[in-house]
């Protein structure tokens, strides 16, 4: 069976950091960086990458727009 | 070719030259004594032959934000009203102003302050000149003394609006307004079309094509050095408008001795007071002021080098003398004479006032 | 199962999502976690699936929104506080084959602009009225709003709303439904991926009834205002669901011209 596999790319720069993402993630792949941007903001990243499967829940409740998503399929 | 000429009130003109001018929009709100202007459009329905909208707004205020919305798409659009209405658009038009869009905006003055009186006045004259609303802007506006210009200034009012991108004000009054004379009606001219207004209006609120980046109509800038450089921007226009467009009428000031200064209604009344004082041997000569904003400050310098005094005719506490004796510098004695309230004054009176202030004075 | 690196899948190919072309490159002003921004985004994506970028005049309000030029890629005019549907009607009566929207929030469409928004939608204005409701005034630092709830505190009224001195909150949306100008009413969040669904479906409604020609499409978002309410933006939209909800129900109101029975 085919598998799903998906990514993020997120605008470091351009995320506040607000955690909106965080719940809406059915897989529990994000989470916010240790580390800041240049605003100051931690910044939104992907924790568990393999977990992704590209379903963009994250991307659109993204207030910002800093979210690209990614999908593919995996045989 | 055959003059097409009609009797018809003041406010029946401006809405007839709206029509015939090719304008785009009228917004309104009843008040006295300008509600004809709407009321001749709904009559006229020029949205059946010219597709011109004519919509009757909630208040004053609706009605200049729609002259904003439609004036921001590059379209010639007005309003109309008297004074109190007048005082609620200030809102809207220093928007306007600080949008720098191009409309035209009727104000029949009647007396004030206040709900005051439906009679003519002139007690506006401060409002319309010197801004209105708040921030630093100016209306060119213009002051009809007959129901002919109160037709010619709409498309008047109309060119120097778009090419200035500014709002312009026909300060008329109550009087004008309400009075039937002979107007000699010019041709209809067609409304512009889409991709004229376009051309005219690159910066217009008409949709983004591909071809160029979006348009925005905004008053806002939040950096206070662009804020000032725009200001700076509108103060430099303002100066070729003083420049440029100052109108004015010199009636018998070769030889005169004195000077009535006046506009409007004050201006026709002044007429018969001059033709009263050149009888009785007094040299008296008129400045008919016919653009308010800009001031005719030049002319009236320039004859107090010559002349006794000056005689500032307006039905007002005094608000347009403030500009004469800004003009005169002291070189010659300037006195004011209103009547106030909705009253008119007679030439009668204007003759006393001027034997009294100024030449026994 | 073969295993696939990143790299393999951020590709242009696989892009099933980014942010929508409709919008300018500029950096939201919005505070983190506001609706503001997601709001913007939707009627963006909604512009950009129906292609009228070039056809579309938006209106930006006073307010939190007042910058919404700077963020969306179409021509857009700034109005006066509270003037944007009686400067909608005029783009829309001048142009009246081109999508026009005004995007106000509660102050603006609420409390100071509550004459112009109630004819507007009563002359049935063919224009669509995105309503964002916060229940506050965010752009001047967090006063009572027309839609501030009972008990709710706000910077002029710290001690929470007492609707015996400060009146009751204005459910405006109602109010609007029963005009007969108005032909679409929604009340919508933009705050789980699912109501951002439902939020981008009513929109895209709202714009489509444009071509109908049968009056004013109006969508009410009730958003959060996680600065003025003091909370972080998560806690915001859970306060949200717990006190906004309740006063302020999601769903249908009116479509179709006909009021949905509850």
């Amino acid at each position: 069976m085919a598998k799903i596999r998906g990514a993020i790319v997120v605008d470091i720069e351009k995320c506040k950091g607000c955690g909106v993402c965080i719940p809406a993630c059915p897989n529990d792949v994000l989470e916010l960086a240790k580390e800041v941007n240049g605003k100051g903001y931690n910044y939104c990243y992907m924790k568990k990458p393999e977990e992704c499967i590209g379903c963009a829940n994250c991307a659109i409740v993204c207030p910002d727009g800093v979210i690209s998503v990614y999908k593919v399929k995996v045989a | 070719m055959e003059k097409e000429l009609r009797l018809m009130k003041g406010n029946e003109a401006i809405a007839e030259a709206a029509i015939r001018s090719g304008a785009d929009a009228y917004f309104g709100y009843p008040i006295t004594p300008q509600s004809e202007v709407i009321e001749y459009l709904m009559l006229q329905k020029p949205y059946e032959t010219t597709g011109m909208v004519v919509l009757q707004a909630e208040s004053e205020v609706a009605a200049i934000n729609m002259v904003y919305g439609a004036a921001a798409c590059g379209r010639m659009a007005m309003t109309s009203s008297s004074s109190p209405g007048i005082s609620l658009k200030q809102e809207g038009i220093s928007y306007i102003a600080g949008a720098e869009l191009p409309c035209l905006i009727l104000n029949v003055v009647r007396g004030g302050p206040g709900l005051g009186t439906i009679q003519p006045s002139q007690s506006d004259y401060f409002q319309s000149t010197k801004g209105g609303g708040h921030g630093d802007y100016r209306l060119i506006v213009l002051a009809p003394a007959s129901v002919q210009e109160m037709f010619d200034f709409v498309e008047l009012g109309f060119d120097l609006a778009f090419k200035y991108r500014n709002p312009v004000m026909i300060q008329s009054d109550g009087i004008i307004g309400q009075m039937m004379e002979k107007v000699e009606l010019g041709p209809q001219k067609p409304r512009r079309k889409p991709e004229d207004i376009a051309k005219q209006c690159p910066w217009a609120t008409t949709g983004k094509p591909v071809t160029r980046g979006h348009n925005i109509i905004t008053s806002l800038d939040l950096v206070a050095a662009n804020q000032e450089k725009f200001n700076l921007k509108l103060i430099e226009k303002y100066k070729t408008i003083r420049e440029k467009e100052v109108r004015y009428e010199l009636i018998n000031c070769d030889d005169a001795e004195y000077i009535l200064v006046a506009y409007g209604s004050s201006a026709r009344l002044c007429m018969k007071a001059m033709d009263l004082l050149r009888a009785k041997g007094i040299k008296v000569g008129i400045v008919r002021l016919i653009t308010l904003f800009p001031f005719p400050s030049k002319i009236l310098n320039e004859l107090a080098g010559k002349v006794k005094g000056f005689l500032a005719v307006e039905m007002s506490a005094g608000q347009m003398v403030e500009d004469v004796e800004l003009a005169v510098k002291c070189k010659a004695p300037v006195e004011h004479f209103g009547r106030l309230g909705g009253m008119i004054p007679s030439p009668e009176e204007i003759v006393e006032a001027l034997e009294q202030k100024i030449i026994g004075g | 199962m073969s295993e696939i690196e990143l790299k393999d899948i951020i590709k242009k190919e696989n892009l099933v999502y980014e942010r929508s072309k409709v919008m300018t490159d500029n950096v939201l002003s919005f505070c983190p976690g506001c609706g503001h921004g997601t709001a913007h985004r939707l009627v963006a994506e909604v512009i950009e699936e129906m292609d009228i970028q070039s056809e579309t005049i938006g209106v930006s309000p006073v307010g939190c929104s007042v910058l919404m030029y700077n963020f969306m890629d179409i021509d857009m005019q700034q109005a006066a506080h509270g003037r944007a549907p009686a400067v909608a009607t005029a783009i829309k009566r001048v142009m009246p084959e081109k999508f026009v929207f005004t995007y106000q929030g509660d102050g603006d469409l609420a409390a100071i602009g509550t004459a112009e928004t109630i004819h507007a939608c009563n002359r049935g204005e063919n224009i669509t009225i995105i309503f964002i409701n916060n229940g506050i005034y965010g752009m001047t630092g967090g006063q009572m709003a027309p839609t501030t709830l009972p008990g709710m505190p706000a910077s002029t009224c710290p001690f929470g709303r007492d609707v015996e001195i400060m009146g009751n909150p204005l459910k405006i949306t109602e109010l609007i439904s029963q005009l007969a100008g108005v032909y679409y009413v929604t009340r919508q969040s933009v705050h789980t991926p699912r109501n951002v669904r439902s939020a981008k479906k009513a929109i895209k409604k709202a714009f489509e009834n444009q071509k109908l020609n049968r009056g004013v499409s109006f969508i009410e978002i009730v958003s959060n205002c996680n600065s003025g309410w003091k909370l972080s933006p998560v806690a915001a939209n859970k306060w949200m669901e717990e006190n906004m909800f309740p006063f302020y129900p999601l769903g249908d109101i009116k479509v179709d011209g006909e009021i949905v029975s509850k």
